[in-house]
């Protein structure tokens, strides 16, 4: 199977265009996944040196190597990168498009043109983005936040990385309504909506956020370039705005964000656990309903964003409430992963130990996150490092993981090859252990008061900082690591079968890597994913 | 290339490209709901100058702006039924009238506005920046929101200029009509929002 496998990979039959333009013009999903994945990546790594920047002035106490402008201008731009370019779209862009149509046994997504659309409406977003850092006034300083009134005050490039914002959000819509169809008008006969991996109902959930949530970002970024560029007045007191009103805009669509880049790696570890164990999932119609919940819950929490806004008593009330609630769902995931793993005979290979590791580090951010989901303790740490550390455990410790995780596991699917396993479980175990130096003193310092987004600090946070830098280092060689193991395994990786791990999803059932058009006859279900040996 | 596979052929499925546009309209409504959440916070809050601020908005431009849009909804939806009864040359006038009253829509729009602009009633002017708050606010939003909306008109002039051309070039026929099917369900979208704008900025004085 693999060697005429091979013979009609989509990596090599070109179709109508050839050379680059056969992908740059591509409409085939699995293609388009690839050069997303490849465009992440990059970016990635670029967001992630800006970081290794910033942990290198805050190393020592005092100014090392760059000034007050110069590091807020490196935190907006990590953030703008870090979020709208990578995290957002990130998994539901690389292994939605890539494997969302085969998992429910299609041959595209429904519209395969609008998804290169969408990949160049991306493409130009992303660029933006690093071009404001070049252009007009010097780097825009406003924090990935854009909170008005600086933001439509500052002098700094601040249009440029809105734009760039409006774009991404406008080129995550068309991807969402994509996805949306494809679920509903695309399934294999017999697919029925109970009948489909998990992870395609995580990308229906968070196609479904894309969908009703990014309007609002896009309209509250074109009003704030509208403040700037025109005078019109809607959030700047000095032109008769109220800038409460952008926060509770900004973050109607910004918390729902955390939703859409959390639950697309949820639905990775949950196709990873049954993998590993060679059990069924363990309450598949928990784990699919628990995505729509946290979804819909999701929705209304984003007042918690601004108790120290001045916000009533009793609207905080619920937005903490809601918060607490938003647990649940989360929980009955955890849980349910945790009870997939008992019993079953646990393989312990890179993508199982980047999706346990997943669960740890998304249990701190979890937890972390009610302390400050809690009225009273959220004021003491409210704009603290405590708070940078909490969403580094979830975006980093959850969705990062998890993207890492879902390479190790699709990687020889996706290209056709293996990697080395000894190499990517001592990178996991760098990262692992980088990761937590890293973000763990900085929950500490955080609790007694050391402020985010300050280049400088008080003499005693110096260790904290010092050993959070140090982390910093271990953590970025280990990727670094892991990248170079990947690389090598793309061109000199052994040929991989096309089922290596014993999966029981339909991905697994084609060649590695697939064929151009996926399944040469449309498969027939008949039953539940997730069935591995004698549990038939 | 092997040539025992199936030639790569392009999926179809009128079904799922009208869900699209649903959805697709869904996203617009939000993006305007943004807009209408803004007026309703600020109309709460200076509902005196709002008043004011209106009854200064000419409504017999804005009456007559909303008799064109209407028509045009009408329009382009009997354009669809003349494709369906394969009457092409009843279709094509059908959305080239459709097209004359949205070109209507924005003459009035622009000889609306530089009206405005000469009294110098437009953002950051001194005039607008001397009157109280809630005008303040109000002339902004007048403008963002019949602003947007102006750009949709034109996008949805787009969509029925390349409508026309595939009628005529019988691309678009009884038998495969998804773009007009499309191109005027988001007509209508312009003119919802156009129902609600014309309320909401001129009649409540």
């Amino acid at each position: 199977m693999p060697e005429t496998g091979v013979h009609s990979s989509y990596l090599n039959n070109e179709g109508k265009y050839h050379g680059l333009l056969a992908w740059l013009l591509t409409i085939d999903h699995k293609r388009i996944g690839l050069m997303y994945f490849f465009v992440v990546i990059a970016f990635f790594f670029i967001g992630a040196m800006l970081g290794l920047l910033m942990r290198t002035e805050l190393l020592r106490p005092g100014e090392d190597i760059m000034g007050p402008q110069t590091y807020n201008g490196l935190f907006t731009i990590h953030g703008i990168i870090m979020i709208f370019v990578i995290v957002i779209p990130g998994l539901s862009v690389i292994f939605g498009n890539f494997f969302l149509p085969i998992l429910i046994g299609a041959r595209d997504v429904a519209f395969p043109r609008l998804n290169l659309l969408s990949f160049y409406l991306y493409l130009t977003g992303a660029i933006l983005a690093v071009v404001s850092q070049f252009t007009g006034n010097g780097p825009p300083d406003t924090g990935w936040s854009f909170y008005v009134p600086y933001s439509s005050e500052s002098s700094t490039n601040v249009i440029f990385a809105l734009v760039a914002a409006v774009i991404l959000g406008f080129s995550s819509i068309l991807t969402g309504i994509n996805f949306i169809v494809t679920i509903h008008r695309m399934r294999a006969p017999g697919m029925t909506f109970m009948r489909m991996p998990l992870f395609s109902w995580s990308i229906y959930s968070t196609a479904w956020i894309q969908v009703l949530a990014t309007p609002i970002i896009g309209i509250t970024l074109l009003m704030v370039i509208a403040e700037r560029w025109l005078n019109i007045g809607f959030f700047d007191p000095a032109l008769g705005g109220d800038p409460i009103l952008f926060q509770h805009l900004f973050w109607i669509y910004s918390h729902p964000a955390v939703y859409i880049m959390i639950l697309p790696a949820m639905g990775v570890v949950t196709e990873i656990f049954p993998t590993f164990s060679q059990k069924p999932v363990f309450g598949y119609t928990a784990i699919a309903l628990s995505s729509l919940a946290i979804a819909i819950i999701g929705y209304f929490v984003w007042g918690h964003h601004m108790f120290t806004s001045g916000t009533s008593y009793l609207s905080r009330l619920f937005f903490s409430l809601l918060t607490f609630l938003v647990a649940v769902p989360s929980a009955i995931k955890v849980f349910n992963w945790v009870s997939t793993m008992y019993g079953g005979s646990i393989d312990l290979k890179p993508p199982l130990l980047y999706a346990i590791a997943f669960i740890f580090l998304f249990m701190i951010g979890g937890l972390t996150g009610l302390i400050q989901g809690a009225l009273a303790t959220n004021i003491q740490v409210h704009d603290t490092s405590f708070v940078v550390a909490h969403f580094h455990y979830i975006i980093f410790g959850g969705m990062g993981f998890a993207a890492f995780a879902g390479i190790h596991y699709w990687f020889p699917k996706m290209f056709g090859r293996m990697y080395n396993f000894r190499m990517a479980n001592i990178a996991w175990g760098i990262i692992f252990i980088g990761f937590n130096l890293f973000y763990f003193p900085q929950l500490i310092i955080g609790m007694q008061g050391m402020p985010r987004r300050y280049f400088d600090y008080l003499p005693q946070f110096s260790t904290g900082q010092f050993i959070s830098s140090i982390g910093a280092y271990i953590m970025v060689s280990g990727l670094i690591m892991m990248l170079i193991n990947l690389i090598y395994g793309r061109y000199h990786g052994t040929i991989a079968p096309a089922n290596p791990w014993k999966g029981g999803t339909l991905e697994w059932q084609i060649p590695s890597p697939p064929p151009v058009e996926n399944f040469e006859t449309i498969p027939h279900i008949t039953r539940r994913p997730y069935f591995y040996g004698d549990n038939e | 290339m092997t040539t025992n596979h199936p030639v790569y052929t392009e999926h179809t499925d009128k079904e799922a490209g009208k869900l699209g546009m649903w959805i697709f309209l869904f996203t617009e409504m939000f993006l305007f709901g943004g807009l209408f959440l803004v007026y309703a916070v600020f109309r709460s809050l200076y509902s005196e100058d709002f008043h004011h601020a209106a009854d200064e908005l000419n409504t017999f431009i804005g009456t007559l702006n909303t008799v064109f849009l209407l028509t045009s909804s009408m329009t382009v939806a009997m354009s669809i039924t003349a494709v369906q009864k394969k009457e092409r040359s009843v279709a094509l006038i059908l959305v080239l009238t459709t097209l004359i009253l949205a070109s209507l829509f924005l003459v009035n729009k622009y000889y609306e506005w530089s009206h405005e602009f000469h009294y110098k009633i437009y953002p950051g002017s001194d005039v607008v920046r001397n009157m109280p708050r809630g005008e303040l606010l109000f002339i902004g939003l007048y403008f963002m929101m019949t602003g947007l909306h102006a750009l949709h008109v034109i996008i949805g002039m787009i969509l029925l200029l390349i409508c026309l051309v595939k009628i005529k070039t019988h691309q678009i026929s009884d038998e495969s009509h998804l773009l007009l099917d499309n191109a005027a369900l988001y007509w209508h979208l312009v003119d919802l929002i156009w129902i609600f704008l014309f309320p909401l900025l001129y009649l409540i004085t």
